[in-house]
């Protein structure tokens, strides 16, 4: 480059870029209603060049989230010609296939414009609490029970809000004050990320994001080419069984490497479920990619160039579900996708790749009300909760600890304000982590009741209840999950079930597998699980 | 001057990180000094400092009228860990709270992330019966039993505090208040319980803070005792008070029981010591900006008072990272601090991107070009080569800097990853620290709901300076005030604090259940809470500030809006719900519409008492005056043209109140050196403060 500074100017309009979707993601976090939004960061915002190649994301989100939207946007810019484009537009969808994966994830996007000139794309995706139909969870039969669905179409245009749209929403879900404040939080968002990248360009007198975006792609795609590089050339396969809704279900994946990409292939893998547990090839895809990039080049910043360099290929299966599958708790087998992407790294790269851990998050979605001539309140409650991560090859797993998901879970306090239960015990459970040089990370116990003349339903989504989480290179299995009530009845760890008022629902996350033979876990180690409890003398 | 002739001789103290910083106020006359930090004896270092103060002021000890400390002790103890074994009593079922934190990882890709320790590690956490439920209703009685276990288990335990927390707490402190007396019949510690230290919602916050307050207590209230004994027996047996994290004074006495409320009380001083100099140039729109060693903090200022919150981070372990540290949830001044500082280290990542802080090379080894073994390139460094230090006259010329081993260090670790020459080099890491520090002001901006352009930056510290001009161009500010005294800012802030004092609850209440009784009822009590406080302290006159945090039902996050102070009547409800629909608007770009129904409510509500201070002298702001020759100019880097230009070369010292000085420009003075870039000038006000004014944006 003939001018040193312009390589310094480029750098340091990158980083704006990057605050710029992190000031977005901020507005999402303090407008949203969704205890999901605002608790626990069920989010992602980004911001993409006029051909809706992502340019930039929010460190805050989840990469169900951010993979997916990375690639909805490009659905977007296929459903509105340029001249139906005009400032103050948003567009919305909660379509499976073009959006993220179901229909509780809304994603919103809005064109920017610099004068009349469209520099660029906001886009942002949060799961809201209701979209009617059944209602979060597996039962549905296909997508058309699972809620309302919004086809890719304009939420406001020219500023002004389309109120037919928000009339039907209203009309449609248990929740509408939240989901409709969710709606405006979303376009807000994108609204100030907006402002923002205009504030930028005049500032520096850019004309268009084209010279940054080759910059920030050049940089990502050379920086991601020497990573892929040093792994090893081949081809490794794995498999992994999971719950499944009636049935168990096998996940098969074959990585391979040839030096320039790294393509995943999911052939072998199940047929579709009868249940809502499916999953759109694009929900696959971003976790996938999301476990690549863990290994491969965990530094490089997230955007088109880093994505473009994993492809995903899989035949119609329960991992590339089409239309018109019921996929409402996608989430379910899709964060199952990673470990089992991992553990076909683990044979390419022996001794390096962490453990399986607990994976899916233990959602539960409670719908409680008063009993029957009782008065109370209503409400849809909704909590995330995560078991133990994998043991890695020189540390513990994480306790109850998000992974792969990138949540968070929701302060009690603010989940009992929302509805009428009591949530009695949410605590590290002694034992569940598997055995090993390095022990897997604990899962949790929590136990829920509804207040007082109230009862509740609740939407199981549950899995490693009999398929728990493998150790590695010798390390023990975490413990399974266990779903129960009090009384010591046996629930199911997927569907929609009763709780009646009085009694408890008991839910125990599963622990993350060991790391390497347990006679090598050193001494120390031991005395503290014992001090601390993380492990009992009588084991439970 | 219109303070009491008996407060003549203020004395103002900052224990930091390197420095302890002393001020002696005597009238309109300042003396300072900065010693060492001893971080055996913390009092010795003020005690050393004191002399050398009342010394260049000719009185002694016993003419001390007042004593005001601010001291990064607790905030030291809690972030290397040196605090008592602490027992923490919980809710059963509750016992793992501190240590599962989010749930969430604050690092996605990582894999190998580390998580922070809790404070209190599990053996020492207990549990006991009894439950509050959301709305304060009591579901489960406590077990007076278990809390006899409980007790016996803690005195045989070797214990050095206790904490106590309870789920729903802020809504109904009963079960925690009856805890704290069983506990406190058996056994002899200091007993914190979160209802009182911290009344706010969200479990892991409240619970995480009341532990850090029992946690640095013990060793807080002896170092308070020793250095008020210490004090007397220097013959200072003048009142001593402590600045809190929100910027106000305390008692010791309040100190000694909360004293996590000191946490980051050091740069509150430099926000109020800001806040001051705003108040008497008549600015009330403000950016301050204090750019140390390792960190930079940038803190809002409206109105001559600076922006507070309710809840920040401290000690975070993962380069700064949001989320990886641990949250307290006080009262306090808000301000976001980076790892940007004059010592931050440089470096390149796999990407080819510059990369400044959070490493620092502190005083030890220092920059490379402080020639004292340090090799890898910290700002100052950089700073150097692009000639906007002198190498001759650094710190008074006590400091010889070798822009040799600054290029070297430059060109090794940064410009041989890049292909670029040192300067270029140099460039690069100035301006990825500029930008940083500009991108974390524009963030704190719109968290706020403000345009960081229309502020005034009031820039100090030792190297902000420096860093101001260019800070204010990316930023689109015109006008930046260097104000005098600015190295020791934040000890000459706390003179400048009022007795204050801000009692928080949280108490939701729907406007459509408005019931102005009940609210009446609740202020009082807050006010009658932070007006004890504040009357420990002062007799003079109070003012109270009122805020209610307020959202729309269901959100999670309050935006603040401003209370008149007097009773309510019931039809005061429409006035707030306008109140709140102007503020969402103002933060968010429009209020909801379409959403009938959707219902408003309180969450938080505040009430400050502050003591009533006489307003200082106004400065009339100077905004031209007469041009100044000048002699001697030096090549400096331009960040605009990307090239040298002559600058001129000014001591500080030699200006007159009314010179103006056109940029490019130095000014240069014992502890740092301003640079006025090319697109500012400099105008000497009437104290001697420099105020950088954008050119073309005065006649």
């Amino acid at each position: 480059m003939s001018d040193p500074t312009f390589e310094i100017r480029m750098q340091v309009m990158w980083n704006r870029l990057v605050s710029v979707v992190e000031e977005q993601a901020m507005t999402l976090l303090r407008t949203a209603f969704s205890t999901s939004v605002r608790e626990a960061g069920d989010l992602s915002a980004g911001v993409f060049d006029p051909a809706g190649r992502m340019l930039a994301q929010a460190v805050t989100g989840t990469p169900g989230h951010v993979n997916t939207m990375a690639e909805a946007v490009l659905n977007f810019i296929a459903e509105f010609p340029r001249a139906e484009m005009f400032p103050g537009d948003t567009y919305v969808t909660n379509d499976p296939w073009l959006g993220t994966g179901h229909l509780h994830d809304i994603t919103m996007v809005s064109p920017s414009f610099l004068d009349d000139r469209l520099v660029g794309f906001f886009a942002c995706t949060a799961h809201v609490v209701d979209v009617g139909g059944r209602g979060f969870g597996a039962d549905g039969k296909s997508v058309y029970e699972e809620g309302i669905q919004i086809p890719i179409m304009k939420f406001a245009e020219r500023g002004v809000v389309n109120r037919d749209l928000i009339r039907l929403i209203r009309a449609n879900v248990r929740e509408p004050n939240q989901v409709v404040g969710d709606f405006y939080s979303l376009a807000a968002c994108n609204d100030v990320g907006h402002a923002r990248l205009v504030e930028m360009m005049r500032e520096i007198n850019l004309e268009t994001l084209d010279a940054l975006g080759e910059f920030i792609f050049s940089r990502t795609h050379s920086a991601t080419q020497e990573r892929i590089r040093a792994l090893p050339l081949g081809r490794w396969e794995n498999e992994l069984m999971t719950d499944g809704y009636d049935v168990p279900v096998k996940l098969v994946a074959v990585v391979e490497t040839d030096g320039q990409s790294v393509n995943v292939d999911f052939s072998g893998t199940d047929q579709m479920s009868r249940w809502g547990i499916n999953v759109p090839i694009i929900y696959t895809k971003a976790y996938a990619s999301y476990a690549l990039k863990c290994v491969v080049a965990p530094d490089i910043p997230n955007n088109w160039a880093s994505l473009a360099a994993f492809t995903i290929s899989a035949p119609e299966c329960i991992l590339n579900a089409p239309r018109p599958a019921p996929v409402s708790l996608r989430h379910v087998i899709g964060h199952m996708v990673p470990d089992l992407v991992l553990g076909a790294l683990a044979k390419a790269m022996p001794g390096e790749i962490l453990a399986e851990g607990a994976a899916a998050l233990w959602n539960i979605h409670i719908s409680a009300r008063p009993v029957a001539g009782k008065s109370g309140r209503r409400a849809e409650i909704l909590m995330f909760n995560s078991g133990g991560m994998g043991a890695r090859p020189t540390l513990d797993g994480l306790s109850a600890t998000a992974f792969p998901s990138g949540v968070m879970t929701m302060p009690i306090e603010a989940t009992e304000q929302t509805g009428p239960i009591v949530v009695w015990r949410k605590e590290l459970r002694p034992d569940s982590g598997g055995e090993g040089a390095f022990r897997g990370g604990l899962g949790q116990v929590i136990e829920i009741e509804a207040l007082p003349d109230h009862m509740f339903d609740f939407s199981a989504m549950f899995d490693r209840v009999n398929h728990p989480a493998k150790g590695r290179d010798g390390g023990g299995d975490g413990a399974p999950g266990v779903v129960a009530l009090d009384d010591g009845t046996v629930l199911k760890p997927k569907g929609w079930q009763h709780v009646p008022e009085g009694r408890r629902l008991i839910l125990k996350a599963p622990g993350g597998g060991g790391f390497g033979p347990p006679e090598k876990r050193c001494a120390p180690a031991r005395e503290i699980d014992l001090k601390r409890g993380y492990v009992t003398e009588t084991g439970s | 001057m219109t303070s009491s002739p008996r407060l003549q001789n203020r004395l103002g103290a900052d224990i930091g990180g390197t420095f302890t910083d002393i001020v002696l106020e005597r009238g309109a006359e300042i003396y300072s000094t900065k010693i060492l930090t001893n971080y055996g004896a913390p009092e010795q270092a003020i005690l050393d400092g004191m002399a050398i103060v009342l010394g260049q002021a000719g009185i002694a000890a016993t003419d001390l009228d007042i004593v005001i400390h601010g001291t990064t002790l607790a905030t030291n103890a809690l972030i290397e860990r040196r605090g008592a074994r602490t027992a923490f009593v919980t809710t059963e079922g509750f016992r793992d709270v501190i240590e599962m934190r989010t749930e969430g990882r604050f690092a996605q890709y990582d894999l190998n992330l580390k998580l922070p320790e809790p404070l209190v590690p599990r053996e020492d956490r207990m549990v006991v019966r009894g439950r509050i439920g959301a709305e304060g209703q009591e579901l489960l009685a406590l077990s007076e039993a278990d809390l006899e276990e409980v007790a016996e288990q803690i005195a045989a335990g070797g214990f050095g505090a206790v904490a106590i927390g309870f789920l729903h707490s802020y809504a109904n402190p009963a079960h925690e208040e009856r805890a704290r007396s069983i506990i406190a019949s058996r056994v002899d510690l200091p007993i914190s319980i979160s209802s009182e230290v911290s009344p706010q919602m969200r479990e892991f916050e409240r619970f995480n803070t009341v532990c850090a307050n029992a946690y640095v207590r013990p060793q807080m209230a002896t170092y308070l005792t020793r250095f008020q004994e210490r004090l007397k027996e220097a013959g200072a047996a003048c009142p001593v008070f402590l600045i809190h994290s929100g910027g106000g004074l305390i008692s010791v006495e309040t100190a000694a029981a909360f004293p996590v409320r000191l946490v980051e009380s050091g740069p509150a001083g430099g926000a109020i010591f800001a806040a001051d100099v705003a108040r008497r140039f008549g600015l009330d729109r403000v950016v301050s900006y204090d750019m140390g060693g390792t960190t930079a903090k940038i803190c809002l200022i409206e109105d001559f008072a600076p922006k507070t919150a309710r809840s920040f981070e401290v000690a975070r372990t993962y380069r700064f990272a949001k989320g990886s540290g641990m949250p307290i949830s006080i009262p306090v001044i808000e301000m976001i601090e980076i790892g940007a500082g004059g010592g931050s280290l440089a470096w390149v990542d796999a990407m080819g991107r510059i990369q400044t802080g959070p490493e620092s090379a502190g005083s030890e080894p220092g920059p490379a070009s402080y020639g004292r073994g340090g090799d890898k390139p910290a700002i100052t460094d950089a700073d150097l080569v692009l000639g906007k230090l002198d190498p001759e006259n650094f710190a008074g010329g006590a400091i010889k800097l070798s822009a040799a081993a600054a290029e070297a260090a430059i060109s090794t670790h940064v410009g041989a990853e890049l292909g670029l020459a040192a300067e270029a080099a140099a460039f690069g890491i100035v301006e990825v620290v500029d930008e940083n520090m500009a991108n974390a002001a524009r963030v704190h901006a719109v968290e706020n709901g403000k345009n960081i352009s229309e502020n005034v930056m009031i820039a100090f510290g030792g190297a902000a300076p420096l860093h101001a001009a260019r800070l204010c161009e990316k930023l689109g500010i015109s006008q930046c005030l260097i104000p005098m005294g600015a190295g020791v800012g934040s000890a000459i802030g706390f003179l400048r604090a009022p007795f204050g004092y801000e009692a928080v609850a949280s108490k939701i209440i729907r406007l459509g259940a408005w019931n102005a009784k009940t609210v009446n009822g609740l202020i009082a009590g807050l006010k009658a809470q932070a007006e004890g406080f504040v009357q420990a302290g002062t007799r003079a006159a109070t003012r109270c500030e009122i805020v209610a945090y307020m959202r729309y039902v269901g959100q999670g996050w309050e935006i603040p809006v401003a209370l008149a102070d007097r009773d309510f009547e019931q039809e005061d409800v429409n006035l707030l719900r306008q109140a709140f629909r102007e503020n969402y608007a103002r933060f968010f770009g429009r209020a909801i519409d379409g959403a009938s129904g959707l219902e408003i409510e309180v969450v938080t509500w505040s009430v400050k008492v502050q003591a009533i201070q006489p307003l200082p002298p106004s400065i009339r702001l100077g905004l031209s005056g007469r041009a100044r020759a000048v002699l001697v100019s030096r090549a400096v880097f331009d960040p605009v043209t990307g090239g040298r230009l002559h600058n001129a070369v000014v001591e500080r010292g030699d200006l007159q109140a009314g010179d103006h000085i056109v940029g490019p420009a130095v000014i240069v003075e014992t502890e740092t050196a301003t640079v006025v870039t090319s697109s500012f000038d400099a105008v000497v006000q009437e104290d001697g403060s420099l105020m950088l004014i954008r050119k073309g944006t005065v006649q």
